[in-house]
């Protein structure tokens, strides 16, 4: 097999598309492990429904701006489902040890992703993309979809808007602050256990917003929140707990990684991010940049 | 040791339930038969994911990664290779062992949740890799229709054998728990940092009861061998893992035998309410909220605290 310049540059891009993707969803999971420290499992099927919530608007309004609507409505339909579970259960648990947590968001995974299997089915979806983002373009005379371009436009704005919500905003500099030292944060008299809900739907919607996005170049399928939340695992861990550059490096390794691995080895592309997430954790164990906790 | 498993008032009850689980065959259905050989076999991969994460206080995320080695390396032997078959049953939990000692060896120089990550991840690499390697592995299709030794070819043979290897494995389990060995393990989940103060070298121990354990849920993956006659890359998932973790929840973590009741009720449960609806994990979900919410020590802890009133050290020992 030969590659010419133009093909690697291509399948860069490819890789880089999928990390923003990958950065979204974990920027959401990190945040959530930032303020709460629980690493939420059922950030994964959130994901899913945003994907499948995306189809079902999709395919109500016909015509191109239907998935533009689900662009905003899936991720805001996700919000809400993660805020119902949040108030009716997860708030009363937060005294508790660590691993119940844990298993907590692993129950809330697997009830939300039956009620997904009873909702829409066990059928394969999909979902096409906008007129406007069909297609594809040329670079350097290797053809690549204008929607990854879009894609590669989206994740810097999503970066730059976490990073707004999380500097500039008072209940983004309180949950950052909650984040360091919850104790303190409760002494000023601030509702701790509000700040904590809304952080939670607050990560939750990026998993929404992940899934929204994800749905055109995939078919949607009952699963794909398990292969998804483990790779979200390791890119938080390995870009630092709760840190958000962190997420974004770490989703590149793993995009990029998985994508030259189906360029030079395709039967065994998964692996590749996996060794490389493994040689980062000998190197750094505890991630690439510094962790909140 | 043994003085000590005779003269225990519980003897004789265990001793009971063993012999009626000897005769059942006799006089229950094949289909009964059958599950409850799954039972056995769920309930050793239970206990021993509970030697670490009960009694050692380790968050072994993946043990499940283990149990598939066992049973791919033994299915690998007895279809690939022309070794005397019964060569294969020791393999497959040595191999296990190994890999347990080699992802364990990494593991142990990170505590809590960062030593359960780098396990999952560790754990997806060879689940990627057993996923991937159709020539060797199967692939995603794994190995089917293994030939066994003609002394366990039948359904009854092979449950009298798994449940003779699961009460040898239970009576060793307990011997190594009760050894200054799994005081000390027990010690170190209690408070590292004493153990540390008074010598003990924390992440040995941490690595050697990850071994044991993992040796055993290898035992778990060959006996599976033996009852399924199939492996596939389903057993090294993440989220059979996260099952065999809610089995020693549900049944108790701090108790020796919690898990084998979390391991019944769960297969149990999946079994006779996956004939009604195809919608299983909603009610696992449902069931694992409920025990969070109301019985955090699991069935078992409740029960003893029920029987024990006052011994309320169960309760802390979770937290730290």
């Amino acid at each position: 097999m030969t590659f010419g310049p133009a093909e690697l540059i291509c399948q860069l891009l490819v890789g880089i598309s999928r990390s923003m993707i990958l950065f979204i969803v974990c920027a959401g999971l990190s945040f959530v492990l930032g303020v709460l420290r629980i690493p939420n499992i059922a950030h994964g099927t959130l994901y899913m429904i945003g994907a499948f919530a995306t189809f079902s608007i999709t395919k109500m309004f016909a015509g191109s701006s239907g998935f533009w609507i689900a662009l905003i409505v899936a991720p805001l339909l996700v919000a809400v489902v993660s805020l119902i579970a949040e108030r009716v259960l997860f708030c009363h648990l937060y005294e508790r040890e660590h691993l119940m947590l844990l298993l907590f968001t692993f129950a809330l995974s697997l009830i939300l992703g039956d009620l997904v299997k009873i909702v829409w089915g066990a059928e394969y979806k999909s979902v096409s993309a906008p007129l406007l983002l069909k297609g594809s373009i040329s670079i350097l005379g290797a053809s690549f979809p204008r929607y990854n371009l879009f894609l590669i436009l989206v994740g810097p704005l999503v970066a730059i808007a976490i990073w707004l919500f999380t500097n500039k905003t008072k209940i983004g500099k309180i949950s950052r602050a909650a984040a360091v030292d919850r104790e303190m944060v409760g002494v000023l008299g601030i509702n701790v256990s509000w700040v904590f809900a809304i952080a939670f739907v607050i990560g939750c919607y990026l998993a929404g917003v992940g899934g929204a996005l994800v749905a055109p170049t995939v078919s949607i399928t009952l699963g794909m929140d398990h292969t998804l939340i483990i790779e979200a695992f390791l890119i938080v861990i390995i870009g630092g707990l709760g840190n958000m550059w962190g997420a974004l490096v770490g989703s590149l390794i793993f995009g990029i990684t998985h994508s030259f691995g189906v360029l030079f080895w395709p039967q065994f592309a998964i692996v590749f991010p996996y060794i490389a997430v493994v040689i980062v954790l000998l190197l750094r164990p505890k991630g690439l940049l510094k962790s909140v906790w | 040791m043994f003085k000590n498993i005779i003269h225990s008032k519980w003897f004789g009850v265990v001793a009971g339930i063993f012999i009626l689980l000897f005769i059942c065959p006799l006089f229950a259905p094949r289909f009964f038969v059958y599950i409850l050989a799954l039972i056995y076999v769920t309930s050793l991969l239970a206990m021993s994911l509970n030697m670490v994460v009960g009694h050692g206080g380790l968050f072994q995320f993946h043990h499940g990664v283990f149990y598939g080695v066992g049973a791919y390396a033994v299915a690998l032997m007895l279809t690939k290779s022309s070794m005397p078959m019964w060569f294969g049953f020791i393999v497959g939990p040595v191999v296990a062992a190994i890999i347990g000692l080699i992802i364990g060896w990494f593991c142990v120089r990170l505590t809590r949740l960062y030593f359960g990550m780098l396990q999952i991840s560790l754990g997806s690499l060879i689940w990627a890799i057993v996923f991937r390697w159709y020539n060797f592995t199967g692939g995603d299709d794994g190995i089917h229709g293994i030939p066994m030794p003609s002394l366990i070819a039948s359904l009854n043979s092979s449950y009298y054998f798994i449940l003779i290897i699961l009460v040898i494995c239970l009576i060793l389990m307990y011997m190594i728990l009760k050894s200054p060995f799994g005081n000390t393990l027990q010690a170190t989940r209690d408070n590292s940092q004493r153990c540390e103060a008074v010598g003990i070298n924390v992440k040995r121990y941490q690595l050697g009861g990850i071994v044991v354990a993992t040796f055993f849920a290898g035992v778990a993956g060959v006996l599976f061998v033996v009852l399924e006659r199939s492996v596939f890359p389903d057993l090294l998932f993440w989220v059979l893992s996260l099952e065999i973790f809610i089995m020693c929840l549900l049944g108790g973590w701090f108790t020796f035998a919690g898990p084998i009741l979390g391991a019944a009720i769960t297969v149990a449960l999946r079994t006779f309410v996956g004939r009604y609806t195809e919608y299983w994990t909603l009610i696992l979900g449902i069931m694992l909220i409920l025990v969070i919410f109301f019985l955090p020590e699991g069935v078992m802890g409740f029960f003893q605290g029920l029987f024990k009133p006052g011994k309320k050290e169960v309760t802390e020992r979770g937290k730290s």
